[in-house]
């Protein structure tokens, strides 16, 4: 599903150039729960960037879903997060003057679904999050779990091929957290391939597969004891 | 771009955002409302100054008599100048390029007129024909005073729209005998002036005006029109009358009080100068309004842009494309300017319109605005809102999502 070979990314600010990412190779299959660890300035969110197609790379090459992703222009950017990419941030991100419904439903909007039909599919998924009498509410009256929750359906409701989760429970408590992680597994049994970038060990540990990244580069990688 | 839903999404933005609309919105219908109030005004002035010179000729000259101030030839100051029919003839014979001139002498005090049991007191003046043209009246039935009238003194009269209403309300008049202080004209025509006060007068021939009420040769004033002459000629004209009247009159060319001429084509001339004035004015205050509601929308939409970045950011990782980001902005913006920019115009006319039938002064009647200039002028905001939000715009919608995510 996913597939790096010898990736490059470096930022230039100003004269400095930071090299972030120094050759990764990297296989992740169709339905994996993998998890990415490393500490601040590992290159980790910049490495989940480059996979969500939010941001691009230097040198050598990322496949997903067996299509080259290289010097794409927006449109088709902006084509392939909405059908084969779902993102769950930390800080949530949501829309702050739409209610939770129409933010589920937006990723539908970009796909061309009339309103009506966006919104009943949106509420589906809210039932599964157990949100649905939240439906109505503006992100600001819902908890932290409740807000990652919204996200979450959102990133689910246009059926993608890989989930990428940016420290989805970074902003969350510990119960919150491992209730957010249980619904990665359940999402993940559906065949969905799961990514998700953490520094906290016990998150990781739910997962299947462990990466270590390191200064930019893989430093070990092993199977998960689950 | 018709799309109903991209509408709906746009409306949601709106009903979700009132103070961000609100302001933009406000910018806007400010400017057009200032300036039609501004058009409407400008214009207003310059009816009613228009409106002052329409009610007698505009290229007309007027002399009237005065008492001389200066001594010449061993003549004392203080002597009354009198115009007779010599000057009428005179000036008919010697004065080159002048059209219309008619002498003029007013029945006073008595002006009583009546027809059977109806009686009213009006102005009663004898003039020549030319008094037609003079004092710019429009003939509604019958005819004005001709020469005929004037050269066997008939005793005719054309009475104005105040008169008739007055003797005759809705009865024929054409033809009827009023009594003026008490012998009987013969109405021959009705007319109507625009001057509230020249209208309220009847007209009949001088020179039966000098055989049955004043007698004697005497007229009060001299009154003509200059064809298309220009000021510098009128002025010429003038200057041909002073130099004449004082030598046949015996007064000091310099005497600026032996005779008054009234040049309309000199007042005209300095009022088309201040209307020239009063548009530039108005122009260019009407361009700063403009300019200031360009910068107000401009700025508005730099800092809505500069607030959505994350939202943008957001909507891109969702998949949004770089097009319906900045179509989501850009028709938001001008969706809000058009509206508000019809706003001020509808508030701006309807103020012109519920004021002006309560503005009754001489000098401002019809402030109405040019509805063209207005329309463009809310075109030329909506099209500079577009603009100040498509720069931005176009720059949110191209930076990375990342960077627009981390954009706190």
């Amino acid at each position: 599903m996913i597939e790096l070979k010898g990736l490059h990314k470096s930022y230039i600010t100003g004269t400095n150039k930071l090299h972030v990412l120094k050759g990764l190779d990297m296989l992740i299959e169709q339905g994996e729960l993998v998890s990415i660890m490393g500490s601040s300035g590992s290159g980790k969110s910049t490495l989940l960037n480059v996979l969500g197609i939010l941001d691009s790379y230097d040198q050598g090459f990322y496949k997903l879903n067996n299509t080259l992703m290289s010097n794409l222009s927006e449109k088709k950017a902006a084509q392939y997060r909405n059908n084969m990419l779902g993102f769950v941030f930390q800080s949530f991100n949501l829309i702050s003057f739409k209610n939770a419904m129409e933010n589920v439903a937006l990723p539908l909007y970009y796909q061309g679904v009339s309103r009506k039909k966006r919104n009943s599919i949106a509420l589906e998924y809210l039932e599964k999050m157990g949100l649905k009498d939240w439906a109505e509410h503006m992100p600001n009256e819902l908890s932290g779990g409740q807000k990652q929750r919204v996200a979450i359906a959102r990133a689910m409701i246009s059926k993608p091929k890989v989930i990428l989760a940016d420290e989805p429970t970074g902003a969350l408590d510990t119960k919150t957290s491992l209730e957010v992680m249980d619904l990665f597994r359940e999402i993940n049994k559906d065949g969905i391939t799961m990514i998700i970038v953490t520094h906290e060990k016990d998150i990781s540990e739910k997962t299947d597969r462990i990466i270590h990244l390191r200064d930019g580069i893989i430093e070990s990688e092993f199977i998960s004891k689950n | 771009m018709f799309d109903i839903d991209k509408w709906q999404e746009i409306f949601a933005t709106i009903k979700k955002n009132k103070l961000r609309t609100f302001l933009t919105g406000f910018s806007v219908a400010w400017g057009i409302f200032m300036l039609i109030i501004l058009l409407g005004s400008g214009r207003g002035l310059e009816n009613g100054i228009q409106q002052q010179f329409e009610r007698d000729a505009s290229n007309s000259i007027w002399i009237y008599r005065g008492q001389t101030s200066m001594p010449y030839k061993g003549l004392k100051p203080g002597r009354r100048i009198r115009f007779t029919n010599d000057d009428f003839d005179y000036s008919k014979r010697e004065i080159k390029n002048i059209e219309n001139l008619s002498s003029r002498l007013s029945v006073f005090p008595q002006r009583n007129l009546s027809y059977k049991n109806e009686y009213g007191n009006f102005d009663i003046i004898g003039v020549h024909p030319g008094t037609k043209a003079l004092e710019n009246v429009d003939i509604l039935e019958g005819r004005f005073l001709n020469e005929i009238d004037v050269s066997s003194n008939r005793k005719v009269v054309a009475i104005s729209t105040d008169v008739k209403k007055a003797l005759f309300k809705d009865q024929p008049f054409l033809g009827e005998y009023i009594k003026i202080n008490n012998i009987p004209f013969k109405v021959i025509g009705l007319f109507e002036d625009s001057s509230e006060r020249d209208n309220r007068r009847v007209y009949i021939p001088v020179s039966t005006t000098q055989k049955i009420f004043t007698g004697g040769r005497e007229i009060q004033n001299l009154a003509f029109t200059t064809g298309d002459a220009s000021m510098k000629e009128s002025l010429e004209i003038e200057d041909e009358i002073r130099t004449n009247f004082a030598q046949r009159h015996n007064f000091s060319k310099d005497d600026q009080r032996a005779i008054y001429i009234n040049n309309n084509v000199e007042e005209y001339q300095k009022f088309q100068n201040l209307f020239a004035g009063i548009r530039l004015f108005v122009w260019i205050i009407g361009i700063g309004t403009i300019i200031a509601g360009i910068v107000g929308v401009s700025n508005i939409m730099l800092i809505v842009v500069k607030e959505r970045t994350k939202e943008i950011g957001i909507r891109k990782a969702i998949g949004a494309t770089p097009t319906s980001i900045i179509g989501l902005v850009l028709l938001e913006s001008i969706l809000i300017t058009s509206f508000a920019g019809y706003v001020g115009l509808v508030l701006g006319v309807g103020l012109l319109e519920l004021i002006s039938p309560h503005i009754q002064s001489d000098f401002f009647t019809n402030p109405e605005a040019d509805f063209r200039i207005a329309v463009s002028a809310t075109i030329l905001l909506v099209v500079s809102g577009a603009v100040a939000g498509f720069v931005p715009a176009r720059k949110a919608a191209k930076i990375k999502p990342v960077e627009a995510l981390r954009d706190e």
